[in-house]
């Protein structure tokens, strides 16, 4: 009894913390570079309603993805453009983003609200692995294929970022703008790609909520999910590998608040991914100034050439 | 195109048949209001350290900036091997064979060593670009005796490490010119030596190092040509080997120019302010080290050295900016060491800070606001929480008539006013309180003649009305002018004190030069 709860609780926090993943994975990478994203939120729900309207009218589940993904990165390249080639503030415009995002969706998919999805991306038990004692329920039965997606996408983001040219280059950009223009890099063009790498990820965080999890359209789908993506990415120290756990634990943080709705106030329990990145921040600004940990040196700033850092 | 030419001989080394590496001829640089560098030449053998001396504003980093693509020059010519090139950006300077290792290193701190390499190398592989040079950094790490951590994240490095992992870094970008700018301020002396010997090995292997410093010492014991600049110009030129410490000193400070204004009538009396051993941390390691001073009632005590030698801490420690770890501030008897800015105000301490734009005013606020921003909490402009206005407003109007502010109106955000008119905010604001010590850095900075004039003016006012006056600048002129007693700071300390009747003897300027340059004999 305790051990089916175990599992699915296992499986529940897994497809839960799918969108997280997914949008935390492209909060990394444009963190990374040293630009910060509170657009998340926005880019997501319009991630989410653009995929939705496309596999409605389509029925086409992969176009619906790309144009998802495009739509993040169509709202991320004005974010682009803002933080990284007018060099104007990241947090107003994130923040513009985020609040103008949701009500473009919002507004887009009124008349969609509630009409079910023809052909929606539907879970399926992996052969063999879902066969496993307690693993198999709980990571290998009736999952999308969108969750493991994320997990490969996580192991490729980690690949590129910590153990190749290009990722090396990013994150020089994101700590050192100076030290990456003085060794030939592109400081603005590296950024404005990251960017676009967030914002379609983002795209795709929406749209697995609307194709898949759910899969129905509805007003504020993602709740808040790209506030906490924010936070997580600030949980796992700007590292994609360490996003997978903190995912699963925000996500079960959301089951739990469910199925303890009887012994706790379900308030408590959303509550706690918010609380624990406070904690988190807190540990890092209290172990601080070594700089083992800890966001990148340049995050939030813009990058003229022959200012003194 | 082929300038071979036009290249001769260095005047001063006859003989020496070797294509320089780099050719500067009549390089210019103007800045508004001031040439940075006036038709300097210099060249660069392989196999030759080239020590470029002189004080700050000489024009040594604008020399240098050029030769690393930072600033275009106005005029003149560079040549890399007999070929005419322009420098258009670092990264060109790099592919030219170019290194700077500047005073503010430019690595990313969360890096390790080995990442802060491979990101500037050309041709690293896509996949794992560190792991294909740990074996060309160990073959320089070893030649050099560059001993670095590969695997060690920079932000854990001493300034010395940090200082071979950029020195590391160039060579294996291929420069065979190496610019090491102020290499030895940030070192331990032990370090010192051992960069010292690093360059000596680049030497051997042919490179070129154009070793920038003001530490008279280490240029004598390294250097195989010096070239001393001064006010943008070259004013001398020395073989390494021949050369004497005062004949640099005098070319560095150059003739004394200025009459002072008056001769100090020795102040009398017991000092109202003393410093006692005072240590103090400052950003960069330890900025103060046992520093002692005095300043009697009356006397302006002019503060002379070279930027970075503690200056900013010691204003900081006396005005409550900075706590010292060690040693003891006394104003009038009383321990000030610990108290806050706002308590050390009270007591009659007026500041006049280095940057007076960002220290000075608050710039987005209004004229009115920044004059009363000392005493809104007097009784005067208050009645509890609430400002008077109306009282300070009139106190505003008065200081600004008293002091010259030009201004379009009291409403006016001071950031929109010019240097001279914002410093003059400044001192009508701090030296409103008949203060009883005066602190005053680089008062003068950037000012034109009139609003010069004036800060001297207001300045030897406040020495007559009794007040003791901390003067800290580069300036020696002014220093001269105004001073009672001159104090020189080296490394954290006053390494010694000459009363104005010395300083302005030709011995006294000449020794005055040695101190500023750590040179032990004076």
């Amino acid at each position: 009894m305790e051990l089916e709860l175990l599992t699915t609780t296992l499986a529940r926090a897994l497809a839960f913390g799918t969108p997280l993943l997914l949008a935390a994975l492209g909060e990394v990478v444009a963190e990374r570079a040293g630009v910060v994203n509170l657009g998340m939120e926005g880019m997501m729900m319009l991630g989410a309603v653009a995929g939705f309207i496309v596999a409605a009218a389509t029925g086409s589940l992969p176009l619906a993805l790309l144009v998802a993904m495009l739509a993040g990165v169509a709202v991320a390249a004005l974010h682009g453009v803002i933080a990284t080639f007018l060099l104007a503030n990241q947090f107003v415009s994130g923040l513009a983003i985020t609040i103008g995002g949701v009500g473009l969706a919002n507004l887009l998919g009124k008349e969609w609200v509630g009409k079910p999805l023809a052909a929606p991306m539907l879970p399926f038990d992996v052969p063999v692995l879902s066969d496993i004692p307690l693993l198999g329920p709980a990571f290998f039965t009736r999952q999308y294929a969108l969750t493991y997606a994320a997990l490969v996408l996580a192991l490729v983001v980690w690949l590129v970022l910590f153990r190749s040219r290009p990722g090396l280059t990013l994150r020089t950009v994101g700590e050192s703008p100076a030290a990456a223009d003085a060794a030939g890099a592109n400081v603005r063009r590296v950024r404005f790609l990251a960017v676009l790498v967030g914002g379609a990820m983002a795209g795709l965080a929406g749209a697995y909520l609307s194709l898949a999890y759910r899969p129905a359209w509805g007003e504020n789908i993602t709740n808040g999910m790209g506030w906490i993506a924010l936070g997580l990415t600030i949980l796992a120290l700007w590292h994609p590998l360490r996003a997978v756990p903190a995912a699963l634990l925000f996500g079960a943080f959301f089951t739990l608040s469910f199925r303890l709705q009887a012994v706790l106030p379900p308030e408590l329990l959303t509550l706690l991914p918010y609380l624990v990145t406070v904690l988190a921040l807190t540990l890092i600004a209290w172990r601080g100034g070594r700089g083992a940990v800890g966001a990148p040196e340049a995050l939030g700033l813009p990058y003229r050439r022959g200012e003194r850092e | 195109m082929c300038y071979l030419d036009e290249v001769r001989p260095p005047d001063d080394m006859p003989g020496v048949r070797s294509v320089p590496l780099i050719s500067v001829r009549d390089l210019t640089k103007r800045f508004p209001g001031v040439v940075a560098n006036d038709s300097v030449s210099l060249d660069l053998l392989p196999g030759e350290v080239h020590a470029l001396l002189g004080e700050n504003g000489a024009g040594k980093t604008t020399l240098i900036s050029m030769l690393y693509g930072l600033l275009q020059p106005d005029g003149g010519s560079i040549a890399m091997d007999a070929q005419r090139v322009t420098i258009r950006n670092p990264r060109h300077a790099m592919d030219l064979g170019i290194g700077l290792v500047a005073q503010h290193f430019n690595l990313a701190r969360r890096h390790s060593v080995a990442e802060n390499l491979a990101v500037g190398l050309r041709g690293t592989p896509f996949w794992r670009p560190t792991k294909a040079l740990q074996k060309r950094a160990a073959e320089l790490t070893e030649r050099y005796g560059l001993e670095v951590r590969m695997n060690a994240q920079v932000a854990g490095l001493s300034p010395g490490e940090r200082q071979r992992v950029e020195i590391l870094k160039a060579v294996m970008q291929g420069a065979r010119v190496l610019i090491l700018d102020e290499p030895t301020s940030v070192l331990t002396p032990q370090e010192a030596d051992a960069l010292l010997k690093v360059v000596a090995d680049m030497r051997r292997d042919g490179r070129g190092i154009l070793f920038i410093s003001h530490k008279l010492g280490e240029v004598l014991r390294i250097a195989d040509r010096i070239t001393v600049l001064r006010g943008g110009k070259v004013v001398g030129r020395r073989a390494g080997g021949g050369a004497e410490a005062s004949d640099l000193a005098r070319l560095m400070v150059g003739a004394p120019t200025a009459t002072p204004q008056r001769l100090g009538i020795p102040p009398e009396g017991e000092p109202v302010l003393r410093v006692n051993g005072v240590w103090v941390r400052g950003r960069r390691g330890q900025a103060l080290r046992g520093l002692d001073l005095a300043v009697r009632p009356g006397e302006i005590l002019g503060v002379a050295g070279v930027a970075g030698n503690g200056q900013s801490e010691l204003a900081q420690v006396l005005t409550g900016l900075a706590r010292p770890d060690k040693g003891t501030v006394t104003l009038a008897g009383l321990d000030i060491g610990r108290l806050s800015p706002r308590e050390v105000r009270k007591l009659g301490v007026a500041y006049i800070p280095e940057d007076r734009r960002a220290e000075g005013v608050a710039g987005s606020m209004s004229v009115t606001e920044n004059l009363v921003l000392r005493q809104v909490r007097d009784k005067e402009f208050a009645r509890g929480p609430v400002i008077d206005w109306r009282k300070a407003e009139a106190f505003a109007a008065a200081a600004v008539a008293r002091f010259d502010v030009r201004t379009p109106s009291l409403a006016t955000a001071a950031r929109t006013l010019s240097g001279g008119n914002v410093q003059k905010i400044v001192l009508a604001r701090e030296l409103s309180g008949r203060p009883s010590l005066v602190v005053a850095s680089h008062p003068t900075y950037g000012l034109d003649v009139g609003s010069t004039a004036m800060t001297h003016e207001r300045l030897l006012a406040q020495r007559e009305r009794g007040a003791a006056v901390v003067l800290v600048s580069e300036d020696l002129d002014e220093l001269r002018a105004l001073s009672d007693n001159i104090a020189v700071l080296f490394a954290g300390r006053v390494v010694g004190t000459l009363p104005i009747s010395e300083a302005i003897t030709e011995a006294g300027w000449e020794r005055l030069g040695l101190l500023m340059g750590g040179s032990a004999a004076a």
